[in-house]
């Protein structure tokens, strides 16, 4: 047990003392939205059976955090969309998207889901960024559950490091009021 | 609110009780949509439910349409096998010797023994990996997560293997027109050996955990019940008509790529229930196993590809030094080499089922018409008649055990 | 049971203006036959004493733009289990002319495949229960599959044509 590496969340800066910890509130709650995200899995086809192999036991995303898959978009934190996208489903994609609640961030897994990947067709929708504000893009056919980890940790840092008040900002407002979100 | 097609359904006198009643705003219409976390794939199901009993179910897909045989008809017919591998996606390599047979049947080239010894290697490799995910989220629909999560790590083992052999972990493009890309190597042998040490120990301990467990056993007993006659009439194939008792196995009947060498019994099923297709597939992995043994044991010296080099890529030490291997590679690449005009149809034992492949070619160097013959829109058919009269929570375990596989339902 | 006795047995019951096509491609019987033959001789074939032909394996469409008679087609696979034997039935109608009657009284598999064969096609299937769109939008107004419409959506902005060789 003397001789294993436990790593463990660095502290943000600030100020400490016998008992007491003083910091910037935005660092803290940066630290508690990137450690505990949630991810609803909206996985349509191959990249969703490499989530499953990101969330089993050999690359187990559950240590970042996000141990409950929620299916239910009003308890989720990331929307994580794995798989190809076609016209059809896009409507449910905004319905699920517009359900969830803020903070909320977009993981797009996967050339489909990026960039309507190698289905150039009548059909499908040529990346989710048509209908709804991606914040990373992990590319890949099917990415290896270490992109997908990777970009998982892209997230981290931008959920760690964001204003509080971003979602409230008139910068914010006007990107959703470009995909036709209120 | 959706248009209702009764369909031979038994509750139709209720139905009209119920009218004269003035019950009928009793029914609920429930919608089990596509993004459900218990239907694996993305496609409708919409209930129309008495309390907790479906009375009718009717359905919409076409969520993940993506146009694969329009695409089959732009796109030269080496570059076909990426698509296959993304219709079902949890065995891509049967999809891959699917279609290469189909074009090597067109194009008449033999492929020698070890490159389908190697295939055959392969091809019940991805079968067991179909159907431990299969087994497993049925597991998991009935509530026992621990199985999927031990599954997961013999499918790890299965993806390294497959890594030896094509680079990639799930849409593998595995395999060449006249046989494979390269050889079987020491390191994919020695992984082999040790998933055939290792693995019947992994597949006892999940099969100890739900095969005889009482609650999975009351679950899927008797649930999901579809008869002999009805599942030949909706054209099933694959384990879900071996559960049923009919002993109809590509393999065996119209065997492919040295199937003929191996000896492996079909298992067959009696009452056509959920836990019929759970036993099917399970044994299926057993007999799986004896093949892939029967192959690595009995594999043949020999090349690993036929010689064929119209339809071949020669070596890369030979296009940088060989001025014949040069002109075939750029033939090959820039689609100079026409096929021939004929119609194909070649049929594979694909983890849902027959996979069929009917390639119409006009001569050009793409296909003309390219159908897939694809099991799981074809089954999927029969889930309303499966589930009508049950409740609920016995839809989601039939569901679950039909294995279907959106990739491969909506093409 | 081999396939010159399937064919002399198809056309001394049919007749030879209704059978006709009859080929043989890489082991597999093809015949061609008409709208009007289709459904007794899928019935013919079922109810054969000997040849058994009892699955639908499967029901492609097909267009041949540049015979105007023949335009559309629909290919039936069926297979015999019993004795391992499969045959290909096929049916051609004009563009004028793009109805099909409908199998589903005898194979319940038939009702999603002659869907998709619309979806696809646009060929009508006559008698069929639910005659919609299956795989694509419902507010579709083309059949894609036919050769006359690009792959690609001709609406898309964020491809560069020019840059892909088109």
């Amino acid at each position: 047990m003397s001789d294993r590496i436990i790593k463990t969340v660095d502290a943000p800066s600030g100020l400490e003392g016998q008992g007491f910890f003083a910091g910037k509130l935005d660092d803290f709650v940066g630290l508690a939205r990137a450690n505990s995200l949630w991810p609803l899995p909206f996985a349509t086809s191959c990249c969703g059976i490499e989530f499953m192999a990101t969330a089993g036991s050999h690359y187990d995303i559950s240590r970042f955090g996000s141990e409950r898959m929620s299916f239910s978009a009003r308890q989720a934190d990331i929307l994580m969309v794995m798989g190809t996208i076609a016209k059809k489903m896009a409507p449910v994609l905004k319905q699920v998207y517009l359900q969830m609640a803020e903070p909320r961030w977009v993981l797009s897994v996967g050339a489909c889901a990026c960039s309507g990947g190698i289905f150039d067709t009548y059909s499908v929708l040529q990346g989710i960024d048509r209908i709804i504000p991606v914040d990373v893009y992990v590319p890949g056919c099917p990415p290896r559950p270490e992109q997908i980890l990777d970009g998982f940790m892209q997230i981290q840092e931008i959920a760690k490091s964001e204003q509080r008040r971003r979602r409230e900002s008139d910068e914010y407002k006007a990107l959703l009021g470009s995909y036709g979100i209120e | 609110m959706a248009e209702i097609a009764l369909v031979s359904n038994p509750y139709v006198g209720l139905v009209k009780t119920q009218k004269n009643k003035k019950y009928v705003n009793d029914l609920t219409t429930l919608n089990l949509c596509p993004t459900h976390p218990a239907t694996h794939g993305i496609f409708q199901n919409i209930l129309t439910m008495d309390g907790e009993t479906i009375i009718d179910a009717e359905q919409t897909i076409g969520y993940i349409h993506r146009a694969f045989e329009k695409i089959a008809e732009r796109r030269p017919f080496y570059q076909l096998t990426t698509l296959t591998d993304r219709m079902n996606y949890c065995s891509s390599p049967i999809n891959n010797m699917g279609w290469h047979l189909t074009v090597e049947k067109l194009l008449g080239i033999e492929v020698p023994k070890r490159a389908q010894y190697i295939r055959v290697i392969m091809m019940e490799l991805a079968r067991i990996a179909d159907h431990l995910i299969c087994n497993s989220i049925l597991a998991v629909d009935t509530g026992a997560l621990t199985g999927f999560l031990y599954v997961m790590q013999w499918r790890e083992h299965i993806y390294e293997i497959y890594e030896e052999m094509c680079g990639a972990r799930l849409t593998t493009n595995m395999g060449r027109f006249g046989g494979m890309e390269r050889d079987l190597s020491k390191e994919a042998i020695r992984k082999i050996n040790i998933l055939l040490d290792d693995f019947p120990k992994g597949l006892l301990e999940f099969e100890s955990l739900v095969k005889r467990n009482r609650i999975f056993m009351d679950r899927t007993q008797n649930v999901g019940v579809i008869s002999t006659e009805r599942a030949l009439n909706y054209g099933f194939t694959g384990p879900n008509l071996r559960a049923t008792g009919v002993d109809y196995d590509v393999r065996a009947m119209n065997p492919y790529s040295s199937y003929e060498d191996f000896e492996f019994e079909v298992p067959v099923g009696t009452k056509g229930d959920t836990y019929d297709r759970f036993l099917v597939r399970g044994e299926e992995m057993w007999q799986s196993l004896s093949i892939i043994k029967q192959a690595l044991q009995n594999l043949p010296e020999g090349a690993f590809h036929a010689d064929a080099p119209h339809y071949y890529l020669p070596e890369k030490q030979q296009v940088y030094g060989n001025m014949e291997a040069l002109i075939y590679h750029f033939k090959i690449i820039m689609g100079e080499i026409d096929a021939p005009v004929g119609e194909v149809y070649q049929s594979v034992e694909g983890g849902n089922g027959e996979l069929g492949f009917y390639l119409v070619s006009d001569g050009g160097r793409t296909p003309y018409r390219l159908k897939y013959r694809r099991p799981s829109f074809i089954y999927y058919q029969a889930f309303p008649e499966m589930i009508v009269g049950t409740t609920l929570s016995d839809a989601i375990v039939t569901l679950s055990s039909l294995n279907v596989i959106a990739g491969e339902l909506d093409a | 049971m081999s396939n010159e006795q399937i064919a002399q047995d198809l056309v001394a019951q049919f007749g030879e203006e209704r059978i006709y096509g009859i080929t043989e491609n890489y082991g597999l019987l093809n015949v061609t036959t008409t709208t009007e033959t289709i459904v007794p001789l899928m019935h013919y074939l079922y109810q054969h004493p000997t040849f058994k032909f009892q699955f639908l394996t499967d029901l492609a469409g097909i267009h041949f733009p540049q015979m105007p008679s023949h335009e559309f087609g629909v290919i039936y696979h069926l297979h015999s289990l019993e004795n391992n034997v499969r045959l290909i039935v096929k049916l051609y109608v004009p563009r004028e002319d793009i109805a099909v009657p409908t199998l589903t009284g005898l194979y319940a598999c038939a009702n999603w495949m002659e869907r998709e064969a619309f979806d696809f096609y646009g060929i009508t299937f006559t008698g069929h229960p639910k005659m919609e769109r299956i795989l694509n939008m419902e507010d579709m107004d083309y059949h894609p599959m036919r050769k006359e419409y690009p792959l690609e959506d001709a609406t898309r902005e964020d491809k560069i044509d020019a840059l892909f060789g088109r």
